[in-house]
């Protein structure tokens, strides 16, 4: 053993301290720990939200203002969806029905399971998704740096204006102004010629204001956090050094500050993965585009309990395996992480 | 007469903050042999560390070198373009850091860190630069070369770093190494080692080096000549054993007075500075030691400080005064016990017999 | 423009100045920021509406933003006397935005006051207690984290509703942001809780046997109300955001109570006749979001320096 490294796995039997002692192994004992710790995050996102939609006031069934149903319309619907067993009973078996990859039924749709409302909302959001986030880390990364290696001139301070104002502007009214701007007044300057269409899905500009929309947010904090991460670095000894080695300007940034300023960056993309669900939520309501967004938000506006609860947890699995997949990232990036 | 190697003259270091400007180095000059080690020291904040950023031209913002010359093997460094000076670094040049644990880049390793000081210059190819790394490692007494060439920066220990970073300060066969404080972030163990090794390597390689230190153990342990610097400027210069035998600027005498030595009486106390180093945005009248200097006269607060003034063959310093003028039994005492090994031995005897017979008369 | 401020006088302030107060010390600080100012001068500004405009409907001097005028739906800015316009029902868009401001501003103000005592109580108890009952406690935050707050949020408004006058409708919803925003403030409590546990006059207290909760609170006020400031102000805007992007989806303060985000939603329906309904409530939420920020920024910088960067 080399002097200076820590030793790992001292008090483990033989066999599994062998497996721990090598980096690789010990990633392995690492992966293996974080998704057991999914396991309680989705079970009690799972608690929650069951809690929350079996306190409701009434049934689901007395929608305010609409059509009254007979009491043995209601009790058959009560059977259909075991809303009649005690919910204890329910949640056990609901948590059982999860764990088979089974929502339940829709209320809203009738006859049509959550799984199906999913999986027929999941491209749209997907293909939204992927496209912001190819936007977010070019150019929040970019932005940042440009601005952190031009401190306090110009580029810096427009840089931070915009980044400062796109943080603060909710997006359903960044997307609401550039429906007003790109789509209606384009349309009306340019006689109907050239303009955005501000919503639907159908051929590719479609998708540049959502995906600019859902982008603005996250693309703001990673030229922030990027910007903050690269003035501290550059203020680093070791970047002295390098500049004292006398190494090109090009390799220096590269090779001492970025690679350095942007661990901090990349730890990030976990939360911006929760950003972009969250804002599709928005976006999708904004721009009228049929993803699973959109489809919480109609589940909530009309009860559809089984949908609220199937889209809850779907998200929360998605931002938590961003999460770990961040988490094994960054054991690979900084060699520094000692995995314990 | 040995080949002047670098040439500083009249150089300006000033910073521009919002409170003022701040001269870090006011007016320095002094030169540097091939082969030989200068000791520059001085207590913190005195302009040395900046004085060698500006050789390398590194100097942080707000500072910018305002005026002077540095001239190295002839060449300005002040007026090389971006390209020579990026050359200059690190080739002609090499510095070594004071902290090695935060010197080191910690996501790279360490090997690479040291090969790519080589092949920023034309000198190396990648080819001869790989297996030179180990070499070099092994140079620095790094055991185990071969395989922790792998190793990132915190698997090192403080003193395995400083190592690498005097195998990167060497890679290229500088001829002038500047080590900033090399071993005051080290243990007590560790800095002799590396004193040791650094000591070896000059020999070794005949490289000339400036030793930038606070610490006047490792300069007379590996010195030849030694600039005292005080406030941005020199105060006192010349051979080691001829200021640490008759040291004639106060500053200097203080600051030999305040390192504990093991072959000296302890009759005359170590001597502290009393107070602290002057704001350098408005430093006091005079000269800028006067505030703090045990040997002040009206003239030093008044009168415009006084050129470097030849003091003894090869010794220039910078006072109204000088220690030899200065008549003053503690003085006088510290003097004696400096010169001759004897009366120090006489002079230890003596507190001893003054220390038993206190004891027994009590 | 935004950075160059405050950078300045992050320079500025490392001057030594004379011995002040700390507060005083941070107004200072705090003023010498232009654009903290002038977030602070809008969110006054944007009070005194809140305050006032419901006097100045009933004076007559504002227009009704009940009223639906038949003649004129859907007009532009300036027309007959509607300085921004009207909506499609033909109520006047500036008295309705000056109206909708009350809603806005409770949210984000009073929701920080719900906050306060939870974080404060949980961050208390983790810290004072530690072991089991920390570990517990920050578990709990842990999964908490892994729930996104607007998809809380939502599920709760959508559970509870209450109706009535819009106060009563902003039961639920004040209940759902606390919820979701308590997190952070008894992270920070915990923190400067555990900090303070360290130090040697809480040993010195707990070996002479006197309870340590009094001391660790009579030290943690002082310490610890800049940050705590900082991210109660913080939680502004953020209180804010989710009251209008609920209003914005239709699950909030339910019609005819003008909001800010229901603005938005009815205009942004009705968008190609007469855009301006959409820009300026838009607009309206954004610098007012824009404005709680910069005060935020402000305090940070002037509450506590170890924060900035």
């Amino acid at each position: 053993m080399i002097a200076g490294r820590p030793k790992r796995g001292a008090l483990l039997p033989g066999r599994l301290a062998a497996i721990t002692d090598s980096r690789l192994g010990s990633l392995a004992v690492y992966v293996v720990r974080r998704v057991l710790w999914m396991i309680p995050v989705v079970f009690f996102v799972i608690v929650i939200t069951f809690v929350l939609a079996h306190s409701a006031a009434g049934s689901p069934w007395d929608k305010a203002g609409g059509r009254q149903l007979s009491d043995v319309v209601i009790r058959n619907l009560n059977e259909k969806y075991g809303l009649n067993k005690p919910v204890f009973e329910q949640f056990v078996l609901y948590v059982w029905n999860v764990l088979h990859f089974d929502f339940g039924l829709s209320y809203q749709y009738q006859g049509k399971s959550v799984v199906q409302l999913i999986a027929e909302g999941w491209p749209y959001t997907a293909t939204i998704g992927v496209l912001a986030f190819c936007l977010i880390v070019p150019i929040g990364v970019g932005l940042g740096v440009l601005a952190a290696l031009r401190q306090n001139t110009r580029i810096d301070y427009a840089t931070m204006g915009f980044a400062t104002m796109a943080a603060s502007f909710p997006n359903f009214v960044v997307g609401a102004l550039m429906v007003v701007f790109f789509s209606v007044l384009f349309y009306k300057w340019s006689g109907g010629y050239f303009f955005l269409p501000a919503g639907g899905w159908g051929v590719d500009d479609h998708l540049i204001m959502p995906a600019v929309t859902l982008a603005l947010l996250p693309i703001a904090y990673t030229a922030r956090l990027t910007r903050a991460s690269t003035l501290e670095v550059i203020r680093q000894d070791y970047v002295r050094t390098a500049w004292a080695k006398g190494l090109p300007e090009r390799l220096v940034v590269i090779r001492h500050i970025l690679k350095n300023s942007l661990i901090p960056v990349v730890t990030t993309l976990g939360p911006t993965f929760a950003f972009l669900v969250t804002g599709s939520v928005i976006v999708e309501t904004v721009f009228s585009i049929p993803g699973i967004g959109r489809a919480f938000v109609l589940a909530v506006t009309s009860r559809d309990y089984p949908m609220i609860l199937g889209t809850t947890v779907l998200f929360s699995l998605v931002i938590a395996f961003a999460n770990l997949v961040v988490d094994i990232l960054y054991v690979f990036i900084d060699p520094r992480v000692r995995l314990s | 007469m040995a080949q002047t190697l670098l040439q500083v003259e009249d150089l300006h270091t000033q910073f521009f903050t919002s409170r003022g400007v701040v001269h870090a180095v006011d007016g320095v000059s002094f030169h540097v042999d091939a082969g030989e080690t200068l000791g520059v020291v001085g207590e913190s904040g005195c302009g040395k560390t900046m004085t060698a950023l500006s050789i390398l031209r590194l100097i942080p913002d707000p500072g910018r070198i305002t005026s002077g010359r540095i001239l190295f093997r002839g060449r300005e460094v002040t007026k090389m373009t971006d390209e020579e000076i990026r050359d200059f670094r690190g080739n002609d040049v090499a510095m070594i850091f004071q902290d090695p644990m935060t010197s080191l880049n910690p996501v790279t390793r360490i090997g690479r860190q040291i090969e790519e000081a080589m092949t920023a210059h034309e000198r190396f190819t990648a080819q001869v630069a790989r297996p030179r790394v180990i070499e070099l490692l092994k140079r620095v007494r790094v055991p185990a070369a071969e395989s922790r060439v792998k190793d990132y920066p915190h698997q090192f220990s403080g003193g395995m770093r400083q190592r690498a970073m005097i195998a990167m300060g060497l890679s290229n066969e500088p001829d002038l190494l500047i080590a900033d404080e090399p071993t005051t972030a080290l243990d007590v163990t560790v800095q002799a080692q590396i004193i040791q090794l650094m000591k070896q390597l000059n020999r070794e390689l005949n490289t000339a080096m400036m030793l930038i230190t606070h610490n006047m153990a490792l300069v007379a342990s590996l010195c030849q000549r030694i600039v005292v610097m005080y406030a941005g400027r020199i105060v006192e210069e010349g051979p080691v054993e001829q200021i640490f035998r008759s040291p004639q600027h106060p500053y200097t005498w203080s600051l030999l007075r305040s390192v504990p030595r093991v072959d000296e009486a302890r009759k005359d106390r170590l001597v502290s500075i009393k107070g602290l180093p002057p704001d350098l945005i408005s430093p006091p009248s005079g000269c800028k030691f006067h505030p703090r200097c045990p040997f002040v006269i009206d003239r030093c607060k008044t009168d415009p400080e006084p050129e470097l003034e030849e003091v003894a063959s090869g010794q220039v310093a910078r006072c109204w005064v000088l220690m030899r003028n200065v008549k003053d039994e503690s003085v006088e005492a510290a003097k004696q016990s400096a010169l001759s090994h004897e009366a120090a031995e006489k002079l230890k005897q003596d507190a001893a017999a003054a220390e038993t017979g206190g004891s027994a008369s009590a | 423009m935004a950075v160059a401020t405050v950078d300045q006088a992050a320079r500025d302030w490392e001057v030594p100045e004379e011995q002040v107060g700390l507060w005083q010390d941070a107004w200072i600080r705090f003023r010498r920021n232009r654009l903290a100012v002038a977030g602070l001068a809008l969110v006054l500004f944007l009070i005194v509406v809140a305050l006032t405009s419901p006097l100045l409907v009933k004076l007559g001097i504002l227009i009704d933003p009940f009223k639906q005028q038949v003649f004129d739906i859907q007009v532009g800015p300036g027309v007959r006397g509607h300085l921004m316009g009207t909506d499609l029902l033909g109520r006047d868009t500036l008295s309705r935005l000056m109206i909708g401001s009350e809603v806005s501003l409770t949210v984000g103000l009073l929701v920080q006051g719900i906050i306060f005592p939870i974080g404060l109580t949980i961050g208390l108890a983790a810290g004072y207690f530690g072991g089991r009952v920390d570990n517990l406690l920050m578990r709990f935050t842990d999964i908490w984290y892994a729930f996104p707050d607007l998809l809380f949020v939502l599920v709760v408004v959508s559970v509870w509703r209450l109706s009535g006058p819009w106060y009563v409708q902003l039961i639920p919803i004040f209940g759902a942001i606390a919820l979701v925003n308590w997190v952070g403030l008894a992270r920070l409590v915990r923190g400067q809780v555990l900090a303070i546990k360290e130090k040697e006059y809480i040993e010195a207290a707990r070996s002479s046997g006197s309870p340590p909760l009094k001391l660790i609170l009579k030290h943690l006020l002082p310490n610890s109300l800049g940050p705590i400031i900082v991210t109660l102000t913080f939680g502004i805007p953020q209180a804010i955001f989710l009251e209008a992007v609920l209003s914005f989806l239709g699950v909030g303060i339910q019609p005819p109570q003008p909001t800010w985000g229901q603005m938005v939603y009815d205009g942004y329906e009705q968008i190609y006749p007469n855009p301006t309904a959409v820009v300026f409530p838009a607009v309206a939420i954004g610098f007012t979001l824009l404005a709680f920020t910069f005060i935020g920024d402000g305090l940070r910088d002037a509450l506590d320096p170890r924060m900035r960067r």
